[in-house]
C-alpha cells in the first residue's frame, strides 16, 4: 500500500444490510400481527370507557375487611423473604458451577441447564405444577419462587463471574493458594457488589411474584384478589391493589437502604 | 530420559532455580521456546530481554506451570516442579515469588488482604474463609509495608493507590510466600521511568537480603545491565546470548531484536 497511485478509499462504516433487512422484517410483521389479532382505533377507545367505569366504580377503596388484607399481606412477605432467602443461598453456589472461565465444561454444562431450565416457565405455570404437587398454600408459592430466583440471579451471578479480570486469580493460582481460596480472595470480591444487586432486585421481583401466584392457588393475596374480581368486589379490590403498591414500594425503598449498606 | 529426570529431587544448593531443556508448542510443530536451559542460584539476578512475542512470558509462566511447558523441566531448589500435580504443585508454587506486569491485585480488597493473599498457599481454606491469619504473618505484613513505606495505605483499598505503590504490595505479596525465586514478568512496563528504578531497586534488594534468585522479564535493556549482574536474550524462542551485562555489544542486540535503526 506504499505506491504513489492515489487509491480511493471505501467508507470505513460497513453498511449492515442484513440488519436493516432485519428491521424492516421485524416492521412489517408487526403491522401484520396488528390486523391479524384484530387491533384497532375504535376497540382501543372503547376499551378507555369500558376502563373509565372500572375505576369509578373501584372509588372509594373500601379497607373495612382490613384484617383478612392485613393477614394475606404479611404472608405475601413471609412467602418473599422465604422464597428469597433459600432461592439466593442456593443461587450462589449454582451460579459459581455455571461460570465458564472457572470451571471445566463437563462441570458447567449441568448447571448452566438447570439454570436455564428454572427460566423456561413464567412462574404461574411452574406455581401450577407446584400446586398439583404439593397442593393449595403458600408452600407450593415459596417453591415457585425459589426455582424463579435461581433461574434470574443464577444465570446473571454465573454472567457476572465470567467478565471478572482474571489477572488476580493469575496471581493467586501462582502463589499456590488452593481452589476455594481463590475464589473467595479473587472471584467473590469482584462480584459481590453485583451480587448484593441482584438479590435484592430478585426480592422485589419475589415480592411482586408472590402477590400473583395466589391466583393459582400458590398462597399469598393474589387469592384474595382474584376472588375480589370475580365477585365485582371492586372497591376491595381498590384497596388490595394500593395495599400491593404500598408494600412494593416500601420494599424498594428497604432495597436502596441496603445497598447503601455494601456500597 | 536420564535418571536425573526421574528423580524428583536432585542435590542443588537451597534457593536455586534451574531449568533444562525447556521446550513449549501452543500449535504442535511450532515451538514457541526452543531448547531453554539455564541456572540461577541465591543472591544473583537474571534479565531475561527480548522482543514482543518471543516466548519471555511463556518462560516466566512455564517455571511455576501456570503455562504447562511441552517438554523439559524446572528445579526449584532441587525440586522438578513439571513432574508435580495437584497439591503437590500448588505446595511448590509457594515456593515460586512472582510479580506481574498489571500487578495483579484484588482491586477490591485492601492493602492487607492483598499482601495477605501470599500466604493463602500455607493456610486451609476454611482458616482464608475466615480471616483467620497467623499473628506472625500478620505482623510480617505490617513490617513489610512499612518498609515499603506503605504501612498507612494498609486498609486501604488496593485501587486506590498510584502505580508504584501497587507494584510494591504485588512485591509483597510475593514476599510473604517466604519464596524460593522470584520471578518478575515486565514489572515496570505499567511505571515511569523514576518510579520503575525504585522497583528494580527494591527487586534487587530483597533478591539479596532474602539470599533468593531474580528472574526478570524486561524490555527496557538500560534498566536490565543496570540492575542485574546476569542478562540472557531470546530470539525466536532460542537463548542467543548469556552473559554478564558488560559483553552484551549492539551485535547481540540486533540479533535479539532485530534491525539497527533503533540502536543509539
Amino acid at each position: 500500500m506504499t505506491g504513489v497511485v492515489k487509491v480511493k478509499h471505501s467508507s470505513p462504516f460497513k453498511a449492515n444490510w442484513w440488519g436493516r433487512f432485519g428491521w424492516v422484517l421485524a416492521i412489517l410483521y408487526a403491522i401484520y400481527a396488528a390486523n391479524f389479532l384484530d387491533v384497532s382505533w375504535t376497540r382501543f377507545v372503547a376499551g378507555l370507557g369500558n376502563g373509565a367505569d372500572f375505576l369509578s366504580e373501584m372509588i372509594p377503596p373500601n379497607f373495612t375487611r382490613w384484617q383478612l388484607l392485613l393477614g394475606n399481606l404479611l404472608e405475601t412477605v413471609q412467602m418473599a423473604v422465604i422464597a428469597s432467602v433459600f432461592g439466593i443461598l442456593c443461587s450462589l453456589p449454582i451460579g459459581l458451577c455455571a461460570a465458564r472461565n472457572l470451571l471445566p465444561n463437563w462441570v458447567t454444562w449441568p448447571f448452566r441447564t438447570f439454570i436455564a431450565l428454572c427460566r423456561s416457565f413464567h412462574p404461574v405455570i411452574i406455581a401450577i405444577l407446584f400446586v398439583k404437587a404439593v397442593g393449595f398454600g403458600p408452600l407450593a408459592g415459596i417453591l415457585t419462587l425459589v426455582l424463579a430466583s435461581i433461574g434470574f440471579i443464577g444465570k446473571l451471578f454465573a454472567e457476572a463471574i465470567e467478565e471478572i479480570s482474571m489477572k488476580p486469580l493469575e496471581a493467586l493460582r501462582a502463589s499456590g493458594a488452593p481452589f476455594s481460596s481463590v475464589i473467595v480472595y479473587g472471584v467473590l470480591p469482584q462480584v459481590l457488589n453485583r451480587f448484593i444487586g441482584f438479590s435484592s432486585y430478585q426480592f422485589d421481583v419475589n415480592l411482586r411474584n408472590s402477590t400473583m401466584v395466589g391466583i393459582v392457588g400458590a398462597g399469598g393475596v393474589g387469592g384474595t384478589l382474584f376472588a375480589a374480581f370475580q365477585r365485582f368486589d371492586y372497591d376491595f379490590l381498590a384497596a388490595i391493589l394500593l395495599s400491593i403498591i404500598a408494600l412494593v414500594m416500601m420494599s424498594e425503598f428497604m432495597s436502596v437502604q441496603i445497598k447503601k449498606v455494601f456500597q | 530420559m536420564t535418571t536425573d529426570q526421574n528423580n524428583m529431587q536432585v542435590s542443588l544448593p537451597q534457593r536455586s532455580i534451574r531449568i533444562e531443556n525447556l521446550f513449549k508448542e501452543y500449535v504442535p510443530g511450532k515451538p514457541i521456546l526452543k531448547d531453554i536451559s539455564f541456572e540461577v542460584q541465591g543472591k544473583s539476578s537474571v534479565a531475561i530481554i527480548g522482543a514482543s512475542g518471543t516466548g519471555k512470558s511463556t518462560l516466566i509462566r512455564c517455571v511455576n506451570k501456570l503455562i504447562p511447558p511441552t517438554a523439559g523441566n524446572v528445579f526449584i531448589s532441587g525440586e522438578n516442579i513439571t513432574k508435580l500435580q495437584g497439591s503437590e504443585l500448588r505446595e511448590a508454587r509457594r515456593k515460586i515469588g512472582m510479580v506481574f506486569q498489571e500487578f495483579n491485585l484484588v482491586e477490591r480488597l485492601s492493602v492487607m488482604e492483598n499482601v495477605l493473599c501470599g500466604r493463602l498457599g500455607y493456610l486451609t481454606p476454611w482458616r482464608a474463609w475466615l480471616r483467620k491469619y497467623p499473628q506472625t504473618d500478620i505482623d510480617q505484613a505490617y513490617e513489610l509495608l512499612e518498609s515499603m513505606g506503605l504501612y498507612d495505605f494498609a486498609r486501604q483499598r488496593a485501587d486506590s493507590l498510584s502505580g508504584g505503590q501497587r507494584q510494591r504490595v504485588g512485591i509483597a505479596r510475593a514476599v510473604m510466600q517466604d519464596p524460593h525465586v522470584l520471578l518478575a514478568d515486565e514489572p515496570t512496563s505499567s511505571l515511569d521511568p523514576k518510579t520503575s528504578v525504585e522497583i528494580m531497586e527494591l527487586l534487587v534488594a530483597l533478591s539479596e537480603a532474602h539470599d533468593i534468585p531474580l528472574v526478570i522479564n524486561i524490555h527496557d535493556v538500560e534498566l536490565a545491565k543496570r540492575f542485574t549482574s546476569r542478562i540472557v536474550g531470546l530470539s525466536n524462542g532460542g537463548i542467543v546470548f548469556d552473559g554478564p551485562p558488560s559483553e552484551l555489544t549492539e551485535e547481540h542486540l540486533k540479533t535479539i531484536y532485530g534491525g539497527a535503526s533503533w540502536l543509539q
